[in-house]
């Protein structure tokens, strides 16, 4: 009992945690005391620490890794920027438009981690991660080749160039390969990003703490020990896998809907960005919700601040963050950090 | 587990900390300077920003404008500056990504920039000329080729769009009768390369010349053209349009003379620079055609004394995107002093100034001569044919 | 003739990945760590090379000396900083994430001190092409030394492994780190010697890797270290032999899939035939199937 009132208080301590940095920040933006820096990042920081939390539920909870987050963002980011393109005429209301988006664009990268995950879960540890690499990379190609335009006979596809779509001459493309979407109605603001959010983290949350979270866990620390209680292993494992990517389709959404132009290129939906995600989670700690959070902003923010040194910025970002790693992970530096807490507590005893 | 968190925490307050207290008051402190020649930004200077990627697989081309742009600025400090004020200009990294280009624009306008040339290449163009548009700030694009780059009326550029290079190219090839097989290798995942071949592939309909093979490649696999190659030789192509960069093309170049293939090769603005790539044999550029607003080679006073001087300062030969850049920001002094802009003026004002401005003025840069500019943001000059000869270029009439 | 034309750019462009997988698999195999700094050891192998070439003026073949040890001592620096502090800790994703700091490290060194423009790379492969069928068929000197360097690194290293003290060292340590300790192997030691000697391959790939495809930038190991990768997965990640499988075939798949499918998916149908590779066999085509114990 004691137990489940621990985690339910460190639940709650997350949720603050994110109502309070949005209240802050929300207060520093009404008074005009924000740089349009910190402004202008506020809403992709969103996008990241859902990217970050939902990987979270595959790395940390499902523990298996996964280097194909980037491929499912893409999924959502583009069927729900196709979505609201579609209909930017047809539904006015844009909170409405952007809700509907938003069920799509999770809707299409949660079944994309369905059929991912049915053939991809059979395998263990680093030939996992190559293969969902593998089917990230393949999206992101299938996307840049993707012709899609609209003219009065309907829809045409195509995936050789936008000429062979055969539009009439008032047609319009709407996905246009490399060039991909733009003109995507801006609709995420810092408000909905943190509303996504603290969904986000009840899902997680609450499915962790959940009857399935727990066989989830037990699948990870002992999978045969799992199976012979008969747990149903590749349910459980689709389940995780599936939420997870759902949830980075939610990121997608947002990130698609904060800029004028999305094309998928190998800096934003690459495994470039697969590992970035990758990194914010395991700086924060595999498994650790409020860290994922925190590391997410650490690091998203960390590049920008660092932008007065100019040529030096991304090789002092480097240096940061192997010296992060280091002292986050290392067993030496974590002895050493215990040694200077149990210090500092006794010297805080002894005062009291 | 405690001390971590102690540790995660006051970092993380004092990142936001520096993160708030480097705005807010941008009058007075300057939060990105990076590589600008910081004298007090006290309201004397105008502050001209520049975006492009100095990191990432495009630095080279980012790296060019950044050069060519300070140089532009250098000159025109020294000589007295835009209507008596002395310019103040600052580099912003993007890394060719378009949300890492918004950071650097809004880093830019914390900074207070009035004008800002950029960006350089096409999708991050789009993604800043929607913020600016909003900001209603002057954005004038060094190479952004692609067509929503100038969408909006605070948008100009200094170079050719892709849907005129394409078109230009195959009126080129068809008019002057090269070739009547021709074949098309283009990088599929990049905006700029696919944007002209789909333009070249429309007008080569009305053109006498038939496009035998069309093979692209990806940014993931551009190292090896055999096949595209040996796809474009068993075709029988006299002729192979090369719409992309000449970092890629030097291997293309390489690649051909390996398999005995050697049909003419034809480029577009992307391909200048290729005989500035270290160590490369220009023997395997000879006869290579392709269409330039630049040739560091012309005999032109004034594009000689760029060239001299954009070596002395930065020990290599520019290319046509540092020229764009040159040209740029001396696009900005004309139509500021044509607008009669002065550092009190706000980003706005100054913007509804340059807008109409920019339509009346024409400068002589070194990437055309008397330049002018539409409304529409696109500028008015000829592309010319640049033919490689004997290791060099040469200007075909 | 144009199969075979294809059948041979496939191999040529297979062995460039096969040599790079075979550093990427050795510090797999032994360490258990997918090190993805490893393209850019490549990248600066090279770029040593064409410093020595055309800074110092050496001969080619004193210049691929020093990049062999230039990356050889880089390698072992890595691995003494960054890794092995990360050794035992709870989670080997520790060690990834660091490695891809690595990563960031070399390109942004590589970018301050060589600048971002391309450097056309002079071959130091003194062999000419061979032309077959009457120059319908070419078969560069680089492709055959390439090959022919596959072979002799991956008998030399396999029969290393197997006969020699430090290879069995070696062997011990991916079997079982604590046990091998305990028969008084230097752990540390043999771990750092694994690093030495990937990297000296790293360095011999770069250069092979510049002289086949002449172009070189601070980014230029980044996507080769990939492929590589997926190379090494192929084969079987850990397999020395499973490394030069599974680099040619993946070359010969990408050129085929480019001629005979579409250009435009090459990425695509690399990465499917990949996947139902390992869907098929789950270990690579000659990895090993280990089974799990409770």
């Amino acid at each position: 009992m004691k137990n489940r009132s621990k985690t339910t208080k460190n639940n709650i301590i997350t949720y603050i945690m994110v109502i309070l940095l949005f209240a802050v920040m929300q207060t520093l933006v009404s008074t005009g005391n924000v740089s349009s820096l910190l402004k202008g990042l506020l809403v992709p920081l969103c996008a990241y620490i859902i990217l970050a939390v939902s990987l979270n539920l595959t790395v940390g909870i499902l523990g298996e890794l996964s280097l194909g987050h980037a491929g499912f963002m893409c999924v959502g980011a583009f069927t729900s920027a196709f979505f609201s393109k579609c209909t930017a005429d047809l539904i006015p209301i844009s909170g409405v438009r952007y809700l509907l988006a938003l069920l799509i664009g999770a809707a299409a990268a949660g079944l994309c981690g369905i059929l991912i995950g049915i053939p991809v879960l059979r395998l263990k540890g680093d030939y996992l991660a190559i293969v969902t690499l593998a089917f990230g990379e393949i999206i992101k190609n299938i996307v840049n080749i993707l012709f899609i335009g609209r003219d009065e006979n309907g829809f045409h596809f195509s995936t050789k160039d936008s000429l062979s779509l055969g539009l009439s001459p008032e047609g319009e493309v709407l996905i246009n390969g490399p060039q991909g979407i733009t003109g995507t109605p801006q609709d995420s603001s810092f408000f909905i990003g943190v509303v996504l959010i603290l969904v986000t983290l009840f899902i997680v949350l609450n499915l962790i703490h959940s009857r399935s979270g727990r066989a989830i866990m037990a699948i990870r620390d002992n999978r045969i020990a799992a199976e012979s209680i008969g747990i149903n292993i590749t349910k459980y494992k689709l389940m995780a896998f599936s939420i997870s990517a759902a949830l980075a389709g939610v990121g997608g959404v947002i990130y698609a809907h904060n800029l004028a132009t999305l094309t998928a290129q190998p800096k934003n939906f690459g495994y470039n960005m697969s590992i970035m995600i990758l990194v914010f989670v395991v700086l924060g700690g595999i498994g650790n919700i409020r860290g994922s959070i925190i590391a997410a902003i650490v690091l998203t923010l960390l590049p920008e601040l660092l932008r007065g040194l100019s040529d030096y910025r991304m090789l002092i970002y480097a240096v940061v963050l192997i010296v992060m790693m280091l002292f986050n992970w290392s067993p030496k530096a974590i002895e050493w950090r215990e040694k200077c807490s149990a210090k500092w507590k006794r010297n805080k005893q002894k005062e009291a | 587990m405690k001390f971590k968190k102690v540790v995660s925490a006051v970092l993380l307050a004092a990142m936001t900390m520096t993160c708030m207290a480097g705005c807010g008051s941008n009058s007075d402190s300057q939060s990105g300077s990076g590589s600008s020649n910081s004298s007090s930004g006290s309201g004397d200077t105008i502050k001209i920003g520049g975006i492009g990627p100095v990191t990432g697989s495009a630095a080279v081309y980012g790296m060019a404008v950044k050069n060519g742009a300070e140089l532009a600025v250098k000159e025109i400090n020294a000589a007295g500056g835009i209507n008596g004020a002395q310019i103040e200009f600052d580099f912003q990294d993007d890394e060719n990504d378009a949300e890492k280009a918004v950071n650097a624009y809004n880093t830019l306008k914390d900074w207070g920039t009035q004008a800002v040339l950029g960006t350089v290449t096409s999708a991050p163009c789009v993604a800043v000329g929607e913020v600016a548009q909003a900001d209603n700030t002057f954005l004038l694009t060094p190479s952004g080729t692609a067509v929503d780059c100038v969408k909006y009326d605070n948008a100009f550029r200094v170079c050719f769009s892709d849907p005129m290079q394409g078109l230009e190219s195959a009126k080129y090839i068809g008019e002057h009768n090269l070739a009547t097989k021709v074949a098309a290798i283009y990088d599929s995942s990049d905006v700029y390369s696919s944007g002209i071949y789909e333009a070249f592939v429309k007008e080569a309909a009305n053109q006498n010349f038939e496009i035998v093979a069309a093979e692209a490649f990806t940014k993931e696999s551009n190292s090896d053209f055999s096949v595209q190659l040996q796809k474009a030789k068993d075709a029988g192509a006299e002729l192979v349009f090369l719409p992309f960069y000449y970092t890629e093309a030097s291997l293309v170049l390489k690649q051909a003379a390996g398999m005995n293939y050697s049909p003419m090769f034809f480029g577009c603005d992307g391909m200048d620079g290729i005989l500035a790539v270290k160590g490369f044999d220009a023997e395997l550029a000879n006869d290579l055609v392709f269409l330039s607003p630049f040739t560091p080679t012309s005999e032109d006073e004034a594009i000689q004394k760029f060239v001299t001087d954009f070596q002395e300062a930065y020990g290599e030969t520019p290319n046509q995107f540092a020229a764009d850049a040159y040209d740029g920001i001396y696009a900005i002094k004309a139509a500021m002093e044509q607008a009669k802009v002065t550092p009190d003026m706000s980003v706005t004002d100054i913007c509804d100034a340059l807008k109409t401005a920019m339509t009346e003025i024409t400068i002589d840069g070194v990437t055309a001569k008397s330049l002018t500019w539409e409304a529409s943001g696109e500028p008015s000059k000829e592309p010319m044919v640049v033919k490689i000869a004997d290791g060099d270029y040469a200007v075909v009439e | 003739m144009s199969f075979i034309s294809y059948l041979i750019n496939g191999i040529s462009l297979g062995s460039v990945y096969a040599i790079i997988a075979l550093g990427y698999t050795m510090v797999y195999g032994i360490a258990k760590m997918l090190n993805f700094a490893h393209g850019d050891v490549i990248m600066i192998g090279a770029y040593v090379v064409m410093a020595s070439v055309t800074g110092a003026g050496l001969p080619p073949f004193a210049a691929v000396l020093i990049s062999i040890v230039f990356c050889t001592v880089l390698g072992i620096v890595i691995e003494s900083v960054a890794y092995r502090p990360l050794l035992n800790a709870a989670s080997s994703l520790a060690v990834l994430i660091t490695a891809i700091g690595v990563s960031y490290l070399l390109q942004n060194i590589a970018l301050l001190i060589f600048g971002a423009n391309t450097i056309s790379f002079a071959s130091v492969v003194p062999i000419p092409a061979i032309e077959l069928a009457g120059g319908s068929l070419t078969i560069t000197g680089e492709a055959i030394v390439t090959i022919v360097l596959c072979i002799i690194i991956m008998t030399t290293l396999t029969l290393f492994i197997k006969k020699s003290k430090a290879g069995q060292a070696m062997l011990a340590v991916s079997e079982d780190k604590g046990a091998a300790q305990l028969m008084g192997i230097h752990v540390n030691g043999t771990i750092a010697l694994t690093f030495a000697i990937g990297s000296a391959l790293a360095a011999i790939a770069g250069v092979l890797l510049c002289s086949a495809y002449p172009t070189l930038t601070p980014y230029t190991g980044a996507m080769p270290g990939i492929k590589a990768f997926v190379a090494a997965v192929f084969g079987g990640i850990g397999s020395i032999p499973g490394a030069l499988i599974g680099g040619i075939l993946l070359g010969v798949i990408e050129i085929f899939g480019k001629a005979y499918i579409s250009s435009q998916m090459a990425d695509a149908i690399v990465f499917g035939v990949l996947i139902v590779i390992l869907i098929v066999k789950p270990t690579g085509i000659l990895g090993k199937n280990i089974q799990e114990k409770v």
